[in-house]
């Protein structure tokens, strides 16, 4: 994504080195994506659906799950 | 998930230059010597890949400049930053990640569906992709 699009950044964060991003996250299984500090992909998804809750995401508030709840996709 | 020869031999046969801007501190970072090491096996592999190392307390500016608040990360670069960048030291997955980062990079292509790449090239808004990862 990062490539496709000069207004997106991508890191991989290994969780066991952060404990305090992992506690301020909440990760409790891996992957879990953060988008823009607020929304949250649980688990591998589909392309598709990536670019879709990525997006979503931008429009923080509403349509951002709650942290424990995921919109839609397998674990 | 390729192997390690193969990710290896992709290396090899790199043809664009990759450059790895490693972050380090001096004091208080465990996994930073790990991480480093990793990095100058990763970039023995190909004379395209080439490291720079700055410290995240003396070389404030390409800290700044990179966007680095932790430490060990590394940014993965080709013709310009290309806002990959991988925090801790990059084993096993992980590692498989950094490889396909830098073959990607290399290529200049995203590696997204012609769906996705229009879908992505709408967005006008900085957005921040973070994936927690372990390395089994």
């Amino acid at each position: 994504m990062a490539l496709a699009n000069e207004h997106i950044t991508a890191a991989a964060v290994a969780a066991a080195e952060y404990p305090d991003l992992v506690r301020q996250y909440q990760v409790t299984g891996v992957p879990k994506t953060i988008i823009n500090e607020t929304g949250e992909i649980l688990g591998a998804v589909p392309e598709a659906a990536f670019v879709s809750q990525m997006i979503a995401a931008l429009g923080a508030g509403s349509e951002t799950p709650r942290p424990g709840e995921t919109n839609d996709g397998p674990a | 998930m390729r192997s390690p020869a193969d990710l290896e031999a992709a290396l090899a046969g790199l043809t664009s230059p990759v450059k790895l801007v490693f972050f380090t501190q001096t004091f208080g970072c465990e996994t930073c010597l790990p991480a480093r090491q990793i990095v100058n096996r990763v970039a023995a592999l190909s004379d395209q890949i080439t490291v720079e190392e700055y410290n995240l307390v003396i070389d404030k500016e390409q800290a700044e400049a990179y966007g680095i608040q932790r430490v060990p990360a590394i940014a993965v670069v080709g013709a310009a930053d290309t806002g990959i960048r991988f925090y801790g030291a990059p084993d096993g997955h992980e590692l498989v990640s950094l490889v396909e980062s830098i073959l990607l990079v290399a290529s200049g292509e995203p590696g997204l569906s012609d769906e996705s790449r229009v879908r992505v090239a709408d967005v006008d808004q900085p957005i921040e992709i973070q994936v927690f990862v372990t390395p089994t």
